[in-house]
């Protein structure tokens, strides 16, 4: 549900022109934003939770609001070396193909012909999303199997009305679809208590939880029935840049496995583990392997903090679950997986 | 010019011609006249009556206890100047505070059009201050200024063309002349600053947002596109046939392509086509999209205009020995131009509107920074209440503009002969 083939149209032009366009000078994308001392960070200035504006501070804020906060810090130790780029949906890759942006954070779908037609490369995924679904706090159900039998809102001739029928068939349970042309009809229905549950993307979800009318009596089950990887994107062809990317998201994830939050990072400093002594730069020269400094990945822990801090910041308050969900790390039944550091 | 007034104005055979009688009614007899006529008359007369009272009621009550009206002034500042660095707030005040006083000065010396101007502005800024919508004092005080400077200007400027000698006064009219001539360079050189500047640091046009950018991309472009407009239509009706093709293809081509689609180009397929390490400013881009669309617009009611002067007054300038240029600048182009102020304001009313299309690009103008702002969780349910002040903000802008091109039709008197 997340690309056209218009959109496929102007995109592969801009694939085909990408190399002509500028893709850094001699240092790569790093030398380019170190030269120019700061990020340009391409983003979704509008979706719950990943990046809206905030009024308090000016500015963006949100979970992918996060990661290039992540990025600015492991290269310039400032989170507010970012320049945000508010991007559409079918402005993305054109912005990262032709250079505007250095780097892609805006929820896009990490789908084979992103990474192989669009010559982009995607950094590991920040956030499992798929398709879910939304149910009374009250009604009792916790699990899909919970749904038989239930009326389901979902959005007409959608690949979320397919697999919703996929789904249910396979398990054998009964639901009544009802079935909208309009998502704000949708999103109503379900709020006058029409259908037991509403499905879509479990971010899309989160955003139609904010906006009803008792945001706290509705909750979005952790079982997702399609596959919607999220992470930062960068352009083919800069090896380097890509590695800072992909390190930075391993390094907020490989943080929490090991216990380093933001609120401990400087006494875990004099840790005798040699692994949280080797990520946090105590030991060994992994930053400057990078072209970073040392302490890259520390600084990042102390400023944005650690997956899980970032997670409960943004997304936890929107109703997104992550016990028990795909963005739970890997020891508690997560895909959440950092190689080591070493 | 209407300088006779009309009840003077005389026949061809010498007949005088009288207002028409002027008959008092009283307001009851006007109500029985108006609305309770007929049994039928005073059915629809109450029935409305009734309609209003239910509806007024509703959003009466909505506005005052249910809708949360916080989200406003909150972000007031995002909504008006968008990125813009806090530190460097002052400078656009500097900005207000300097049309503001040119308005207030111009309205006192000049009265008439733009009386009306300072009115209706400083009207709407009194709305603004005596609303509900403002955050802390500092910015009622900095509001009230607004206000004060505008009174004060006028204030001035009467006295000057009341009571001062002819020779201040002319003085005072040109250096007020040249105030206005000198406010747009610099605005942009104040709002923008100079790269690398001690004083006026750099805030580069990517960081304007909200209502400041909505200004700068729909100032800009309207004042850049009519003199392309008018360029183009005589170009079309030029005889020269390279010029004349070349005029009317280029009408023809960007009135045959939606806005979004121009907008769309310059954002996304023109960076393609660019050397390597070349960037075109974005808000640079939209205004070009902006004022090459509205141009060809422009062109068309222009060229209406042009057809609709006869032919006789050029035969006519031409006997009295005006060359091509000078029949067109003095006689043609000023009938033409006068004619059309309604399609060309229209026209304009709907560039302002249209700025809000600028999320393409993508900038965030007013519209686009309401949105987003709304997105945030803490605001949640629907987002009446900023879309209604988004709503009110441009209707003041857009009434501001049609209201003072009814007037200057008048001043002009366009319609009257």
């Amino acid at each position: 549900m997340r690309s056209s083939r218009k959109l496929a149209a102007v995109l592969a032009v801009a694939a085909l022109l990408a190399p002509l366009a500028s893709i850094g000078q001699d240092g790569g994308t790093l030398g380019a934003v170190q030269d120019r001392g700061r990020l340009v960070c391409g983003v979704n200035s509008g979706v719950p939770g990943f990046g809206f504006l905030d009024e308090e501070t000016g500015t963006f804020s949100g979970f992918d609001i996060d990661y290039c906060k992540a990025l600015a810090v492991a290269i310039f130790n400032d989170p507010n070396a970012v320049e945000y780029r508010p991007l559409t949906a079918a402005a993305r890759f054109t912005a990262l193909a032709t250079g505007e942006i250095d780097v892609l954070i805006r929820n896009t779908t990490w789908t084979f012909t992103r990474d192989v037609d669009l010559t982009t490369n995607f950094a590991p995924t920040t956030y499992y999303d798929g398709q879910g679904f939304m149910v009374r706090v009250d009604s009792g159900v916790n699990t899909i199997d919970d749904l038989d039998g239930a009326t389901i809102c979902v959005l007409q001739g959608t690949t979320t009305e397919q697999n919703l029928a996929d789904e249910f068939a396979k398990r054998g349970l009964d639901y009544t679809p009802l079935v909208f042309a309009e998502t704000a009809a949708r999103d109503q229905a379900y709020d006058e208590g029409r259908c037991d549950a509403i499905t879509s993307d479990a971010s899309q979800l989160a955003a139609i939880r904010t906006k009803l009318s008792n945001p706290d009596e509705h909750k979005i089950l952790t079982e997702l029935i399609s596959k919607e990887p999220l992470g930062p994107v960068v352009r083919h062809g800069d090896d380097r840049w890509f590695d800072i990317v992909k390190w930075t998201v391993f390094c907020t994830v490989e943080a929490e496995e090991l216990g380093v939050h933001s609120g401990n990072v400087d006494q875990q400093l004099q840790s005798d583990d040699p692994r949280v002594r080797r990520l946090l730069g105590v030991e060994g020269d992994f930053g400057e392997k990078l072209g970073l400094s040392n302490d890259w990945c520390a600084n990042i822990i102390r400023t944005v903090g650690n997956y899980g801090e970032i997670y409960a910041r943004n997304l936890s308050p929107i109703g997104l679950p992550r016990e028990g969900s795909l963005n739970a790390l890997w020891q508690d039944g997560g895909l959440l997986y950092s190689p080591p550091f070493r | 010019m209407a300088d006779v007034p009309a009840e003077t104005r005389t026949k061809p055979y010498g007949g005088e011609v009288l207002p028409p009688p002027t008959v008092r009614v009283g307001p009851l007899r006007w109500l029985r006249e108006n609305l309770f006529s007929s049994w039928w008359n005073s059915a629809l007369t109450v029935g409305a009556l009734a309609l209003l009272y239910v509806v007024g009621k509703g959003v009466l009550t909505w506005a005052v206890t249910e809708a949360n009206w916080a989200v406003i002034p909150a972000s007031l500042k995002l909504l008006l100047v968008g990125f813009y660095p806090e530190e460097e707030l002052g400078r656009v005040w500097a900005v207000l505070y300097g049309t503001v006083v040119l308005l207030g000065l111009s309205a006192g010396l000049w009265g008439g059009l733009l009386r009306e101007a300072a009115v209706l502005l400083g009207a709407g800024v009194g709305v603004l201050l005596g609303g509900l919508l403002l955050a802390g004092w500092g910015e009622r005080g900095l509001l009230g200024g607004l206000l004060l400077l505008l009174l004060g200007g006028a204030v001035v400027g009467g006295w000057l063309r009341a009571r001062a000698p002819v020779l201040l006064l002319r003085w005072g009219k040109r250096v007020v002349g040249g105030g206005w001539l000198l406010l747009p360079i610099g605005a942009v050189l104040l709002l923008r600053g100079v790269p690398g500047g001690e004083l006026w640091a750099e805030v580069p046009v990517a960081r304007w947002g909200g209502l400041l950018l909505t200004f700068s991309l729909a100032v800009v472009s309207i004042v850049l596109c009519f003199p392309l407009g008018v360029l183009l239509a005589l170009g079309r009706q030029s005889s020269l046939p390279v010029i004349r093709w070349t005029c009317i293809v280029y009408i023809e081509i960007v009135r045959g392509v939606p806005l979004v689609t121009v907008l769309f180009m310059a954002s996304l397929m023109l960076p393609l086509f660019l050397p390597s390490g070349w960037e075109i400013n974005k808000v640079l881009r939209a205004i070009a999209a902006f004022t090459l669309f509205t141009a060809a617009y422009v062109a068309e009611n222009v060229r209406g205009g042009l057809q609709s002067v006869p032919k006789g007054q050029i035969e006519a300038a031409q006997a009295l020995g005006l060359g091509p240029v000078l029949t067109t600048l003095l006689v043609v182009l000023p009938q033409a131009l006068r004619a059309v102020i309604p399609a060309n304001v229209g026209q304009f009313i709907a560039l302002f509107k249209d700025t809000s299309l600028v999320f393409i690009v993508p900038l965030l103008d007013f519209l686009g920074i309401a949105l987003d702002v709304l997105e945030n969780p803490k605001w949640g349910g629907p987002a009446r209440e900023m879309l209604l002040f988004v709503a009110l903000v441009y209707w003041f802008f857009t009434y501001f503009m049609s209201h003072m091109s009814r007037k200057l039709e008048r001043a002009l008197g366009v319609g009257e002969r």
